[in-house]
């Protein structure tokens, strides 16, 4: 589960996060939605124990942040627009290397077991370089689902796919839901996130201006909110 | 043991990778190599005014030859937001810093090992029997400027310019590294007593300690925003 607690993050006097507070429970899939500069990456880097908040907490998979970050660490796995693959490494190379990284016990087997279902179990010995975008980006949520995390954090992972990846990281990520982990994923696709979401956040300069199951959202009540997309203010104040 | 697995697998990852590369071993060699011919036309063999600036030139080769290696090793991690996948897994931050300041000691080590003696045949220098001493001043002296290097190189990726930013930020720093390896170096090849060497040498292990010390504290809070 995820608790989000009056999170603000300043870059000097620029506010990337306002005040955003939100609960999540564990197996859901959550989308989060805004214009460039509205904050998601700043949310999903503060989640993922890689930045300090300003002010206010954050408790992801029953671990507050600001306590123990590597047990945070511990229990998520993390899919961006970019890979965190090393390019000149055979795809088992570099999951031999995150398995280590993550002590992951039966990392043969798992590593197998993950490689076979997003089908590059025959690509497994070939240089990262060599692989397309998608099978990149495939063998990124293999990385991310290595150590069995309870939480999946997604920051734009459709980002360059072709249609048939974009089926199979979904596909992916239904199985990860049976599983409980809870699924947490920013997005540009309004369609997608209230297809497949069970729950949408919206932030709009830095605030959170709808958490609402995805069912109950009037069709273009997101789109309205996205079109508020003005620059950032400079105090909280400022856009009162 | 919790510790010593993810400083080998950082290692163990860092060699591989530049054993694929070599991109980071053949710029520092083909730099050293080159400044340490061109030297040797400058000067006459054997002459004094050689012998007095040969620890120097020693140092300088080393030095700038371990900028570029550090310079590009940082920016390696940079590229496909690695260090990110690095900095996301469940360890402590003082453990990449040991493991990445450990695989910049080895590259400017073997720089070391391959220039020292291709400067010894073209300088002619004598070490009087001295050898453990000097390998000892050379392994500090490396290890000194490997340490500050790995913490500033990670401090200068995070600005715009950070090929200018590097030096900037990581000479004067090791001034006192740099100064104690030269003139321990330099009392080696002059055939110095012991008592005139050692105290230079404790002042090189007391910086390394300390620099150590502070840059393992420091990297948390240097690589998060």
């Amino acid at each position: 589960m995820i608790i989000a607690q009056g999170l603000c993050k300043k870059f000097g006097s620029l506010y990337a996060l306002r005040d955003v507070s939100f609960e999540i429970g564990q197996g859901q899939w959550v989308a989060l939605l805004g214009a460039n500069g509205a904050g998601k990456t700043s949310l999903s880097r503060i989640l993922a124990a890689l930045s300090r908040p300003s002010a206010g907490r954050a408790c992801v998979a029953g671990q507050w942040v600001d306590e123990k970050p590597e047990l945070v660490r511990e229990r998520i796995g993390v899919v961006s627009h970019h890979t965190l693959l090393y390019e000149d490494l055979s795809a088992v190379e570099n999951l031999k290397f995150y398995a280590a990284m993550y002590r992951v016990r039966q990392a043969e087997e798992r590593m197998a077991e993950l490689l076979n279902q997003v089908g590059l179990w025959t690509r497994r010995r070939d240089p990262v370089r060599t692989f397309s975008r998608g099978m990149q980006q495939r063998l990124a949520l293999v990385r991310a689902m290595l150590h069995e995390p309870s939480v999946l954090l997604l920051d734009e992972p459709f980002a360059g796919l072709d249609v048939h990846a974009s089926r199979l990281l979904t596909h992916f990520m239904e199985q990860a839901l049976q599983q409980n982990v809870t699924v947490f994923m920013t997005t540009h696709d309004v369609e997608y996130a209230q297809a497949h979401s069970q729950r949408t956040l919206v932030l709009v300069q830095g605030r959170l201006r709808l958490n609402e199951a995805s069912r109950q959202i009037a069709a273009g009540q997101v789109l309205d909110l996205l079109r508020d997309t003005g620059p950032v203010g400079t105090t909280p104040a400022a856009s009162r | 043991m919790n510790f010593i697995q993810p400083i080998r697998s950082i290692l163990l990852k860092d060699l591989l990778l530049e054993w694929r590369n070599k991109d980071i071993l053949v710029s520092m060699l083909v730099f050293s190599l080159t400044v340490v011919v061109i030297f040797n036309f400058v000067f006459e063999p054997g002459s004094a005014e050689m012998q007095a600036t040969v620890p120097g030139i020693l140092w300088v080769v080393f030095i700038f030859a371990s900028q570029l290696g550090l310079s590009r090793s940082y920016a390696r991690e940079q590229e496909n937001g690695l260090m990110h996948g690095l900095l996301l897994c469940p360890v402590d931050r003082s453990l990449i810093f040991t493991a990445k300041a450990l695989g910049n000691l080895l590259f400017i080590l073997l720089v070391e090992v391959v220039t020292l003696p291709v400067m010894t045949v073209l300088f002619d220098l004598q070490f009087h029997h001295q050898w453990p001493r000097l390998l000892l001043v050379l392994g500090l002296g490396a290890w000194g400027f490997a340490t500050v290097g790995t913490l500033f190189s990670a401090i200068a990726a995070n600005t715009r310019s950070r090929e200018v930013m590097l030096p900037i930020l990581l000479f004067p720093v090791s001034v006192p590294i740099i100064l104690a390896s030269i003139k321990s170096t330099s009392y080696l090849l002059s055939g110095r007593n012991v008592q005139d060497i050692d105290p230079w040498v404790r002042l090189l292990i007391a910086f390394d300690v300390i620099y150590f010390v502070v840059c393992y504290l420091l990297y948390e809070y240097v690589v998060e925003e």
